[in-house]
């Protein structure tokens, strides 16, 4: 027991009595409420990082096994335009096309299948068991169709996401009341009318849920897929050189960037749903 | 439809013909026919280049026959026709010794066992969070978020790097890949338990409160069962990841055995006939784990009088 590690367990016990505290006040105004929900959290993440940074300093380990965060943000401040470029590759290329094509090419079958009951017997108990498989195992054989470069990565995020897109925009397609399609009855509502003025409103929530599930599905799938060969950027190809050079700073680097890029994405995907179902009683609140 | 309704009476609708014409059983038989169509045409689609690239420089006579049946038998195709792909599971399963490491069996016995301890761990870890949570406020407030944001790490992205950092301090073989899954798997677990044992309503908790029953006793009685749903949901989906898990905790260990080992391998060499064998085995996998968690649901919520 040395004193960075006797300090680090001081902080984090004097953080976790902090916010024993906090989470037991009851402020009055939303505003105050909202500092509240965010300060708990941030203290315990800085919690985190003192933490880690006392063990390895205090603990002597190699940073070829654990960087500490400094050296991460470190690395992270001035490896930047090759961050940049990796991103660019991954992130702006095979996830954003990939996700894209695979939400877009899912929601169109789900409405083609819709018309048919026949189809939605037959597809959907398949679509719900290739939800569960590992598709990931399908990035080799889409790098040995479409080369190394960003298509194949596309590719595999194309298969990753679709069906989870189909399966939700199903059920959420046969989510609206009958008593809500009677009344589309009544007013002699044409198929086209009653889909895109009840049913695709009803569909939102699963719509997006699927939207939001696929936005992490995307970027791990397309980060695996370039273990299977890559051109010489990109995150997947820089994670694993990277460890194979023992540069463990940059790969924590770049593990931040792709968990920062995750979450914004998660973040764009959940505004957005905020804004477009703002009638649901879950963003309503009541 | 109308063949086997001209051959049973209307009249007599027999169990039989009534599942035939509304369940899924047949729609499911004709889309999955429909797919191996589509599989086979692919197949001498995508192989036919090749092929008349051979032909032509062997110099043979060939006609569209000879093209479909030799685009069905290469030795590497772009991509292999179903029954290849049969008849390679059949031979690495029964037609090789068990002990073998040429047998899949051993390959998917060795990913399954990293999947399950994975899974367990996971699990476990994620009940006893998932009941911090509920219990402690401080717990609930700065943990779930930190829950939530554990899951942007794209874990499977950094597993090569934690099984070298692993090795490096004397773990290796199997929890390495098992801690993989057990990170992908808590996550799912936590959130439905959370949801679970906040399901009770409050006027069962307060028909708690009137008998004087105690924390645990609560918890026991009241929340546990209530969770218990929730908890054979969420396990369906971390079986299926930690499933995920162990196959990608396999591809950058240099691992000689597992299924992840097998695709890595076969896309190396260039062998696409190994590489779908070894993701057919990895469904079969998928679809007995989520297959018995399903049954270990079935019975368990009979048991407590729900009907599921």
């Amino acid at each position: 027991m040395n004193w960075t590690i006797a300090g680090a367990l001081a902080f984090w016990a004097g953080a976790w009595a902090l916010n024993e505290r906090l989470s037991r006040l009851e402020p009055r105004s939303p505003a105050a409420k909202r500092a509240l929900g965010l300060l708990v959290p941030a203290i315990f993440g800085i919690t985190l990082l003192v933490v880690w940074e006392g063990a390895v300093r205090g603990f002597d380990i190699s940073p070829v096994l654990l960087p500490p965060p400094s050296a991460i943000w470190a690395r992270l401040v001035s490896a930047v335009p090759i961050l940049w470029a990796d991103f660019q590759q991954t992130f702006l290329k095979a996830v954003l096309i990939g996700y894209a094509i695979g939400c877009g090419s899912g929601f169109l079958v789900a409405i083609a299948i819709d018309r048919s009951p026949f189809l939605q017997r037959g597809l959907l108990p398949l679509g719900n068991f290739v939800s569960a498989l590992p598709i990931i195992g399908v990035a080799p054989i889409m790098v040995m169709w479409f080369g190394f470069d960003w298509p194949s990565k596309a590719a595999v995020v194309i298969i990753m996401t679709f069906f989870p897109m189909l399966v939700n925009t199903v059920q959420g397609l046969a989510s609206s009341s009958a008593i809500d399609r009677d009344l589309m009855r009544t007013y002699a509502a044409s198929y086209r009318q009653t889909l895109f003025k009840l049913r695709l409103p009803a569909a939102a929530p699963f719509i997006f849920n699927a939207l939001k599930i696929n936005s992490t599905l995307a970027l791990i799938g397309a980060i695996v897929a370039e273990f299977f060969g890559t051109p010489i950027t990109g995150m997947g190809f820089r994670i694993s050189t990277e460890v194979g050079r023992m540069n463990l700073d940059m790969v924590w680097a770049e593990i931040a960037v792709a968990a920062l890029a995750g979450s914004l994405f998660y973040g764009l995907v959940a505004l957005t749903e905020r804004a477009v179902t703002f009638w649901h009683p879950s963003i309503r609140g009541g | 439809m109308t063949a086997i309704a001209g051959t049973i009476p209307s009249t007599a609708a027999s169990p039989l013909h009534r599942r035939l014409a509304q369940g899924k059983t047949l729609p499911i038989l004709i889309v999955l026919a429909a797919l191996l169509a589509i599989w086979y045409a692919f197949t001498v689609y995508l192989n036919a280049p090749w092929q008349i690239d051979a032909y032509e420089r062997a110099g043979t006579e060939w006609t569209a026959t000879d093209l479909v049946r030799d685009t069905m038998a290469q030795e590497r195709p772009v991509l292999p026709s179903p029954h290849q792909v049969v008849a390679e599971i059949w031979q690495t399963t029964v037609g090789t010794r068990l002990t073998s490491k040429r047998n899949l069996f051993y390959h998917a016995w060795i990913t399954l066992s990293s999947t399950l301890l994975g899974f367990a761990l996971g699990t476990a870890l994620g009940i006893l969070l998932a009941v911090g949570i509920v219990h402690n406020r401080a717990m609930d407030k700065s943990v779930m978020p930190w829950v939530i944001a554990s899951q942007t790490i794209p874990i499977l992205a950094i597993a090569p790097m934690i099984i070298v950092v692993l090795n490096a301090i004397g773990l290796s073989g199997l929890l390495p890949k098992a801690l993989i899954s057990t990170y992908l798997s808590f996550f799912p677990i936590v959130v439905g338990m959370v949801k679970g044992f906040r399901s009770p309503e409050a006027i069962q908790l307060d028909l708690m409160r009137t008998y004087n029953a105690s924390g645990r006793q609560t918890f026991f009685k009241l929340r546990w069962p209530a969770a218990l749903p929730y908890l054979f949901t969420s396990m369906k989906v971390a079986v299926a990841i930690s499933l995920v898990g162990a196959i990608v905790g396999e591809l950058p260990t240099g691992a000689v055995s597992g299924l992840g080992a097998r695709l890595l391998a076969g896309s190396y060499y260039g062998q696409t006939v190994q590489i779908w064998s070894a993701l057919f085995m990895a469904a079969a996998l998928a679809a007995v784990l989520v297959g018995i968690v399903g049954l270990a649901q079935r019975l368990a919520l009979a048991r407590m009088g729900g009907r599921s």
